[in-house]
Parts: C-alpha cells; sequence; structure tokens
C-alpha cells in the first residue's frame, strides 16, 4: 500500500459524506450525518472485508478464488437455516440459536472452499472455471432448498417460512460513560459524544472482522505460517526445494478463506436482517476481490478498499432517507437505481490500475506440478 | 491395453472424433444425473418420476418439441457469446447483462420507432433493424470491458460482472421509467408490446416456435466458419492459445481482444434481441435471469464448439422447459433443474473427477482462463 492508494481511498470517502453532509445538512447536523454514515460504512463494508481477506489468504497462496460470492451466499443460506431448525425443531433458546447459526455458516464456507481447493489444486480446474463452478452450485443448491425445505411437499414448516431466531445484538462501547465527563453536563457535548459512539457501537461480526484485519495482517507477515503461505503462492517450486508441503498449504489457506467467507456470509442473514433471500450476496463477493486488488493483497490495504464500496453503500442508503431535501439539480440522486451503481463503477475503475499498478502473488493462479 | 482403432473413411474419422469428444460430457450428464436422483430421493421425490416428466415434459409431444427449441433459441446464442470468447482466451461472464441492454433497445426501437418517424415501416426494414440494433448494443456493452482488457489489463471477469449489475440497474430504471409501458392495467416494469412489423413470424400456426430459432442454428453455422475458415477466427484462436506467441507471429492482441468482446457481445445482444422479437414482444425486468450463467455451462458442456453448443443448448432447453410439468407430477421445485445444471457442469469443469470415476485417459487438452488480474 503506497500513499497514492490511501489518498484516493480517503478523498473518496470525503466525497461520499461530503455529497450526504451538503443535501441532509438542512434536515440534521453535519456531525450527526457524518457520525451515521460511518457507522453504515463499518456495518456494510463487513462482508466485504470478510471476503477480501479471505481472497488474500486464498491468492496469497496461489489459488485464485472467484467462488467467494458463491461460497457467501451459500454460508448466508446454510447459517440462516439451521437457526430456523434449532429454534423450531430442536427449540433450542434463541441465542444458542443464533451463535450455532454463525457456526454452521462458517463450516459452510469451508467446505465450500474445500470443495474449491479440491478442484484447484487436486483435479487442476482452471481456477476461473472452479470459481465458477462454486457460484453456480451455491445458487442452485440455495434456490432449490430454500423452495423445497419451506414449500415444497412434505415441509415441515406447512408451506411458509417460519420466523428465525433473530439477528447478533448490538454490543455497546462504553464510550459515553468513559468520556462523558467532559461535557460537564452541556447537553448538546454530550449529544456529540453519543453521536461519536454509535460509530463504535457495532454488532459482533462487525467487530471481529475489524480484528481478523489486523489478526490476518500479522500472520502474514510475522509468522512461520504466513511466511510459508506466501512462500507457495510465490514460488512453489523454491517452497518445495526447503521442504514446505505445497499442496497442504495451499489446501489449508483456501479453507481459512472459506471460513472468511462464510463468515461473510452470517453477516447476510444472522447479523444484518434475519431472513433469506435468492441471490442476496448481489455480487458483494466479486467486489471483494476488486477490494482485495485494490488492497495490493494486504489485509489492512484490503479493507481500507473494503470501506469505500461500504461508504458507497451507505450513500444509497443515506439517499433515501434525505429523499425529500434533495434539490432539484441535484434530482439523479434520487433515483436509486443510478446511485446504486457507484460501486460497481468505482471497481471498475480501480481494476484500470490508474491509481497506480497492484502485483498479485507470483503463481496466483497456476496449479503446482512436481 | 488395447490398440486404439484407427478408421480410415473420412466419415468414420469424424464419427469416432465425435465419439471422443462426446464422451467425458456425455459421462458428466450421466454422473450428475445419478447425484440428482439422490438428491431428490433424499428430500423425499421419487426420482424415476421425476425424470420421466422432464422427458415428457421436454419431448412428449409436437407442443412440448416446440416449446423447448423455443427455450433452446436464447441459449443457443448466450452459450454460442460466451463459447467464442473461451475461443479468444476470454471469460465472458456477462451474457446477462449484454443480452438485457441488447432487448432493451430491440424493444424500443420495436415499439417506438415508427413513433419518431411519423410513419409505419415495412416488416422487411423494420424487424432487421430492430435486431441489429439489439445486437450492436450487446456487442458495445461488451466492447467496453475488450477495451479496459486490452489497454489496462482490467480483468474481464470482474469487469463483465459489474457490467452485469450496471445493465440490471440502468434496465430497472428505463423499465421502471421512461420506458414502461403506460396503459393503465399495467403494473410491472415492462415495455409496450413492440409493433407488428418489428415481430418475426412463427414456423407453424398455434405453435410458439419461431424463425429466430432457425436464425439461432444459422449463426452457429456461421461460427464455425468464422472460427475455423477465417483470419480473424485463425487470429482469435491464436490469441487465446497463446498472447505472447500470437503478439511474435504479429497478431494485433489488442484490436483481436476487443473485437473477440465485440462478438461475443454481439451474440449475447442477439439472444436478447430474439427474446424480444421472436417470442415476448416485449422487454420485461427478470425475464432472463440466469441465461448468462446457463450460457456458461453450455459453452463448457459443448467444448465450445458451436455444434456441442447447439447439442448442450438443447440439454438444457430441456430440462428447463420440462421442469414444469415435473413439478406438476413430483410436486419438487422447478430450481431442482439449478442444482442439476450445477452438478454437469461441476463434472464437466473438474473432468478429471469423470476421467478418474471411469478411467478414462487424459487427452491433455486443457483451456487456460487464469492469467492473473488487472490492476
Amino acid at each position: 500500500m503506497d500513499w497514492k492508494r490511501f489518498g484516493f481511498i480517503g478523498l473518496v470517502i470525503v466525497v461520499l459524506l461530503g455529497t450526504v453532509v451538503m443535501i441532509g445538512q438542512v434536515k440534521q447536523a453535519p456531525l450527526l450525518i457524518i457520525t451515521s454514515m460511518l457507522a453504515t460504512t463499518i456495518a456494510v463494508a463487513t462482508p466485504l472485508t470478510l471476503g477480501a481477506l479471505s481472497g488474500v489468504f486464498c491468492e496469497r497462496s496461489g489459488v485464485v478464488n472467484i467462488g467467494i460470492e458463491g461460497m457467501m451466499l451459500a454460508a448466508a443460506f446454510f447459517g440462516w437455516l439451521s437457526g430456523i431448525y434449532m429454534y423450531h425443531i430442536f427449540k433450542l433458546p434463541p441465542p444458542v440459536c443464533i451463535g450455532l447459526g454463525v457456526f454452521f455458516a462458517v463450516l459452510t464456507g469451508g467446505l465450500m472452499a474445500l470443495l474449491h481447493a479440491a478442484l484447484s489444486i487436486t483435479f487442476k480446474v482452471d481456477q476461473i472455471i472452479g470459481g465458477t463452478v462454486i457460484n453456480i452450485l451455491a445458487v442452485g443448491l440455495t434456490g432449490f432448498l430454500n423452495r423445497q425445505l419451506f414449500f415444497g411437499k412434505g415441509s415441515v414448516f406447512g408451506g411458509t417460512v417460519p420466523s428465525s431466531p433473530g439477528v447478533l445484538p448490538t454490543i455497546h462501547v462504553p464510550i459515553t460513560e468513559l468520556f462523558g465527563g467532559i461535557c460537564g453536563g452541556a447537553a448538546s457535548c454530550l449529544e456529540n459524544v453519543q453521536a461519536v459512539n454509535r460509530v463504535f457501537d457495532q454488532k459482533p461480526i462487525a467487530m471481529t472482522a475489524i480484528l481478523l484485519v489486523f489478526f490476518s495482517h500479522y500472520v502474514l507477515f510475522n509468522t512461520r505460517w504466513g511466511l510459508r503461505s506466501r512462500a507457495v503462492g510465490e514460488h512453489p517450486k523454491a517452497a518445495d526445494t526447503v521442504g514446505i508441503n505445497v499442496v497442504m498449504m495451499r489446501y489449508a489457506n483456501v479453507v481459512i478463506g472459506g471460513l472468511f467467507a462464510g463468515l461473510a456470509g452470517a453477516y447476510f442473514t444472522i447479523e444484518s436482517v434475519p431472513s433469506f433471500e435468492p441471490l442476496l450476496t448481489n455480487g458483494r463477493g466479486f467486489i471483494s476481490l476488486a477490494a482485495m486488488i485494490f488492497g495490493n493483497w494486504t489485509p489492512i490495504g484490503a479493507w481500507a478498499a473494503a470501506l469505500v464500496f461500504g461508504a458507497s453503500q451507505a450513500l444509497l442508503i443515506n439517499m433515501q432517507i434525505f429523499r425529500d431535501v434533495i434539490p432539484p439539480q441535484w434530482a439523479f440522486l434520487q433515483e436509486s437505481y443510478i446511485v446504486g451503481l457507484t460501486p460497481y463503477l468505482l471497481t471498475m475503475f480501480i481494476l484500470t490500475g490508474v491509481i497506480g499498478k497492484t502485483t498479485p502473488p507470483a503463481a496466483d493462479g497456476v496449479p503446482y506440478e512436481k | 491395453m488395447q490398440p486404439e482403432k484407427q478408421s480410415n473413411s473420412p466419415a468414420g474419422k469424424f464419427l469416432q472424433s465425435v465419439s471422443e469428444a462426446a464422451l467425458v460430457p456425455f459421462l458428466a450428464i450421466l454422473t450428475a444425473v445419478i447425484i440428482g436422483g439422490v438428491i431428490i430421493l433424499v428430500v423425499g421425490g421419487n426420482p424415476f418420476a421425476a425424470y420421466m416428466g422432464l422427458l415428457q415434459g421436454a419431448f412428449g409431444n409436437a407442443k412440448a418439441w416446440s416449446e423447448t427449441a423455443v427455450w433452446a433459441t436464447p441459449y443457443i446464442f448466450a452459450g454460442l457469446a460466451v463459447a467464442l470468447a473461451f475461443k479468444g482466451g476470454l471469460f465472458n461472464i456477462g451474457a446477462e447483462g449484454q443480452l438485457a441492454v441488447g432487448a432493451v433497445v430491440s424493444s424500443l426501437i420495436g415499439y417506438a420507432l415508427p413513433g419518431w418517424l411519423g410513419f409505419d415501416l415495412p416488416a422487411i426494414v423494420h424487424l432487421p433493424l430492430t435486431v441489429i440494433l439489439g445486437m450492436l448494443m450487446g456487442g458495445f456493452w461488451a466492447s467496453i470491458v475488450g477495451a479496459l482488457k486490452a489497454y489496462t489489463g482490467g480483468h474481464e471477469v470482474i469487469n463483465t460482472i459489474m457490467m452485469n449489475y450496471i445493465a440490471l440497474n440502468t434496465t430497472s430504471y428505463l423499465l421502471n421509467g421512461v420506458m414502461k409501458d403506460k396503459s393503465p392495467t399495467n403494473v410491472i416494469a415492462r415495455t409496450p408490446l413492440i409493433e407488428e412489423s418489428a415481430r418475426f413470424p412463427v414456423i407453424f400456426e398455434g405453435l410458439r416456435i419461431h424463425w429466430g430459432f432457425v436464425l439461432a442454428l444459422l449463426t452457429a453455422v456461421f461460427i464455425w466458419w468464422l472460427l475455423n475458415k477465417t483470419t480473424l477466427g485463425f487470429e482469435i484462436r491464436t490469441v487465446g492459445l497463446n498472447p505472447d506467441a500470437a503478439k511474435y507471429a504479429g497478431v494485433n492482441v489488442k484490436r483481436t481482444i476487443i473485437l473477440t468482446m465485440l462478438l461475443s457481445g454481439m451474440l449475447a445482444g442477439l439472444a436478447g434481441a430474439i427474446e424480444v422479437t421472436g417470442l415476448n414482444y416485449r422487454h420485461e425486468l427478470g425475464f432472463s435471469i440466469g441465461y448468462g450463467f446457463d450460457a456458461i455451462a453450455i459453452a463448457l458442456l459443448g467444448k465450445s464448439h458451436p455444434l456441442g453448443v447447439v447439442l448442450a443448448s438443447f440439454l438444457f432447453a430441456a430440462m428447463r422447459n420440462g421442469a414444469t410439468r415435473m413439478q406438476f407430477i413430483t410436486q419438487l421445485p422447478v430450481d431442482l433443474i439449478s442444482v442439476l445444471q450445477a452438478l454437469i457442469l461441476l463434472f464437466v469443469a473438474a473432468d478429471a473427477i469423470v476421467r478418474y470415476i471411469y478411467r478414462i485417459k487424459s487427452k491433455g487438452e486443457r483451456v487456460t482462463l487464469t492469467r492473473g488480474w488487472g490492476g
């Protein structure tokens, strides 16, 4: 990551936030808008961050993974489904169901990744095609099971989707309690502190994602495991010569990547909203890949890029909130279909490499032949 | 080990090469059908009844045949689009979006052009114009990605997917706005019906099969000719096999990449244009969901050969068409077909698995698409 790249990321985020502040200020104080935008940005960037981390682990070890989208989708479905089954069939208490839901989502991600690993490492299928197989398989399986299990013949739920055990709760970070004292009782000051507090009050997966960013960075660049993983992605032959098991390292990293993608899937149906609909991932697995590329295959860089996409999604959400105060010359901002183009156009722009070239791992996408 | 049989007559050679090429796809389909049967058993259905329903629905009578051909028409175009790009070493996941923008332009020309001109057009002018402009729009949409690939190295896989979402958003915007059917009873996002003069006639009275189907078959022949008998086709295949060697041999690689995407997009655009002019007579939001991804499976199953694409299109069309009857008989959801198709794709793509199960020796031929990311 270089400063040009971080500068671009900062600039885009400022522009996106600025747009909302400019339009929304007649309705709300700028600080409130900025903090709520930031809170939304961090929350909606969660699956992108985790997806990008998934990509980083796979590709650093030399396996291209465009199946992240499918892994997320399958994980979102099976996590949600297992939560419902635990809740309605086994009558477990909701917190247990939610916890198990996350567990099964992560597990699903890992299993899908195992399939991708088998295809690309053992069977040496072209990795782009292997990833596409994962994506199509996920769409088919989730679509079929979603309909069959809830509406099909002999469905235990009698043709309706039952209520889910709910979503993960927001964790309160006690900033107001700790720093509220500096206001000395002034109500407006306390309000501002509370607004800032809301940026930090996130749900568990969002918080875990940020911790995982730094943890992954440490693991990849400061541990023996990380060095070995990168070695098999850069020069597998050399790694093999010094006694590193290339196949094992690649399998392990792809499956770890799958676990991340599974957690990203859990975000959709267990943290964000307690429901599933076919194709709900909506391209975010692919946007994650763009974030990974723009972050130059580093966890922190990928996270920064994911925040840009998060901010552009936050823009879309906020434009709906401030719909009624959009000035006529900015009328196009009312159209959610047009504002919704932002992340896709950004992705394409970033991939042109105008903001500086990135270098993938040297053996990325190349099956290892002894 | 038995010695390989050699056939000397040209017809025998042709048959032998076809049966060799078709062996792995056939076994892949067989394996997928068996696993699909197990899945049906697991969810409590009867696999034999399901597959019988599928066959009846697809080929049970003249109407079923006609409907299968109707389904196969866009599959052939979109499958050829993906196959052509494969030949050029490019992975066009964007057939979905190219098809949608093609359909939007076709329907616009189909319903609005006479009004803009102020007089009615004869079918001989209006219909070709409608089809060609839709086709060109698809080509334009894909060539953006081709140009990005050629000049910046931006990977076509991510860019075509992004273009899919851009197409979806733009189409939703247009179909909910300026292009929406304004008739008072309409509540869904769709265009008005296109003029009679922009419609493909049906082949047989009373059946929906239309001349667009014949056009699809002719296009497959044309693409085979283009790829195998022209300089452009040779250049496309050379760039696909080895861009460095192609450059060394004097092929303009950048131009070829853009042309390949343009042609591929034009085929996908045709799929959309033909659906509008031959079948639906309008564009409706969400009608094309999944064509783009099915097209990938079709191209892989057909080994990117035009004849293979036509056959694979028929298989997928038969499954889609028969699925309704299967659902009627067994109450299994239509989505089961998507699982079957994904399994077929899995075994076709990972032919190593099929070769392993059935102990078939590898020919060592392999597509390479993973060639690094842009940026």
